[in-house]
């Protein structure tokens, strides 16, 4: 038995003089809740449609459950569901007409599956005759989930489900995320939003169509090797102009209502970078040091690609 | 009207039907400030920016902007301000210099002056390589900096932003705020939505509104103090669940 439900070995796909997807392997775990984390352009999109066989590789092979993308592409349809970043349902169909449309193709019923899709479908059930093209962006959401997973994939797709959404919704759906996911559903979703990471398995931070680091996010964050300092003063304006004109600054980002600084030396004292924040006529000065997050590791990889 | 409000909202309803987008909302926004328009989605914000930009006529209420009726004057509302939309407004099959020249020629700049200002801000974005390629052949983030300065460039009293840094990487989301910054400190002031929470502690004054009604407003340190917790994140959660 293969241990790994999705399988990429040196998968390449170029547009024009573009390399969308760059060589790229990884091997993802039967059940596993995988995180592709990047900004938009990154190859996040191209890198799902490969494994959902709506694009051929130019070099490199995928396999999803043991079927080949290219071979087996048919095999592999019948067993995945995919929820693509755009809103690609039947407008002016209703919900549960959507629901039924999605469930005969792939010769089920809605009954036969219901036990699946019941937490997320439940709200909407109240609006099941409206048409799908006037229900809000988060009842959206949730019927395109449910259509994706009417036919009890193995595999679930889902490219950037959370952008544009606000802060609470998105809580909401990550939570049926892991719901899915103990009812052994490999799952395999995209996002430009970093502070998502933590809420995976594993992940992979992606950019230029390739995979800076592949890992639990608690291992990515552990291997950071630098001391981040959370900096903060009344003035954050200054605070931030001051310290990236410090000789010792290494990097200094602002982060929500602190800065957060990493000295060029190793060991650096918090008591010189008081010292010096002072110099500067700073006040109300709070300096700690802090473990980094997924934002800061995704910062420093994409500086050492340039 | 205070003398350094840009933006004075008194009792604004705006009802589509019988559902009520914007629901008798009173704020004032200061000349000069980073202020954070925040909100579920279906929220009530993007009828409320529309409204705000003279492109929507509310049901009831006064709304001045930039000292202007929304009712009676929008267009000049329209001249004074500049607006950025979440997917960038610019024309992909133009080049760089041709997007800059066709913003600024809507705003009726002479053309001198656009020579001049749009050499100035090559420069500083560094784009003067890249004058001639077409918008569709750069990339993502230059993009959005040049949609940035193309709503600015005609020096406007106060620019709206609707998610202007979604989906970019987290370097360039700062160098975008580094730019929202310049802008507010030459004294245009800056109105923005985003769901990153982190940019609304970046804002001066942020307001979180819920089912069509503002439930909050004030500075990041004082909505945390008020709520009793840590981030922007926490407070946004407490008032939108």
């Amino acid at each position: 038995m293969n241990e790994f439900s999705i399988i990429l070995s040196g998968i390449s796909k170029n547009y024009e003089n573009i390399k969308a997807v760059d060589d790229i392997s990884l091997n993802i775990k039967k059940g596993e809740l995988f995180g592709l984390i990047g900004p938009d352009g990154a190859g996040k999109t191209t890198l799902i449609r490969l494994l959902t066989t709506l694009l051929k590789p130019d070099k490199g092979f995928a396999e999803v459950e043991n079927f080949d993308t290219v071979k087996d592409y048919k095999k592999i349809r019948k067993i995945v569901g995919y929820m693509p970043g755009r809103f690609s349902l039947y407008q002016d169909l209703s919900a549960e007409e959507n629901l039924n449309f999605f469930a005969s193709v792939f010769n089920t019923s809605v009954e036969e599956n219901y036990d699946l899709i019941k937490d997320i479908y439940s709200y909407i059930e109240p609006f099941k005759k409206r048409k799908a093209g006037k229900l809000s962006g988060g009842m959206k959401q949730k019927l395109a989930l449910s259509c994706a997973l009417i036919h009890k994939p193995k595999v679930l797709f889902l490219d950037e489900p959370t952008t544009g959404v606000d802060a609470v919704s998105r809580k909401e759906f990550w939570e049926m995320l892991k719901n899915l996911q103990k009812k052994n559903i490999t799952i395999l979703v995209s996002t430009p939003y970093m502070d998502e990471a933590s809420l995976c398995d594993r992940i992979s931070l992606m950019q230029n169509g390739k995979l800076m680091e592949t890992d639990t996010p608690e291992n990515i964050t552990n291997k950071f090797q630098k001391q981040i300092f959370s900096i903060r003063s009344k003035n954050k304006q200054k605070l931030i102009k001051n310290l990236r004109e410090y000789n010792q600054t290494y990097s200094a980002n602002i982060f929500g209502q602190d800065i957060h600084y990493i000295d060029k030396r190793n060991n650096v004292k918090i008591d010189e970078l008081h010292t010096y924040l002072k110099s500067e006529k700073h006040t109300g000065i709070e300096i700690k040091a802090v473990k980094p997050n997924i934002e800061d590791c995704f910062i420093e990889l994409m500086k050492k690609e340039q | 009207m205070y003398e350094n409000n840009i933006i004075s909202v008194k009792n604004l309803t705006k009802k589509f039907g019988d559902f009520t987008a914007n629901d008798n909302l009173s704020f004032d926004v200061k000349k000069g400030e980073i202020f954070g328009f925040l909100g579920a989605n279906g929220a009530g914000k993007t009828t409320a920016i529309k409204i705000f930009c003279g492109l929507l006529s509310p049901t009831s209420g006064n709304v001045n902007v930039a000292g202007y009726d929304i009712y009676k004057d929008t267009e000049k509302i329209k001249k004074n301000i500049g607006y950025m939309s979440q997917r960038f407004s610019l024309y992909e099959d133009l080049s760089v210099k041709e997007n800059i020249r066709f913003y600024a020629r809507i705003y009726g700049l002479p053309k001198k002056e656009i020579k001049i200002k749009t050499e100035e801000l090559l420069e500083k974005l560094n784009f003067s390589h890249a004058v001639n390629k077409k918008i569709k052949d750069i990339p993502l983030g230059w993009k959005q900096k040049l949609a940035f300065s193309a709503a600015v460039f005609h020096n406007p009293k106060i620019v709206f932003l609707d998610e202007p840094t979604g989906g970019v990487d987290p370097i360039t989301r700062r160098q975008f705020w580094d730019l929202i910054y310049e802008t507010a400190e030459n004294g245009i002031t800056v109105f923005v939505t985003t769901h990153y929470m982190d940019e609304a502690e970046y804002c001066d004054r942020v307001s979180i509104m819920d089912a069509g009604k503002i439930e909050a407003i004030g500075k990041p340190e004082e909505l945390k103090k008020k709520y009793n917790v840590k981030s922007m994140d926490e407070v946004f959660i407490k008032i939108a669940r």
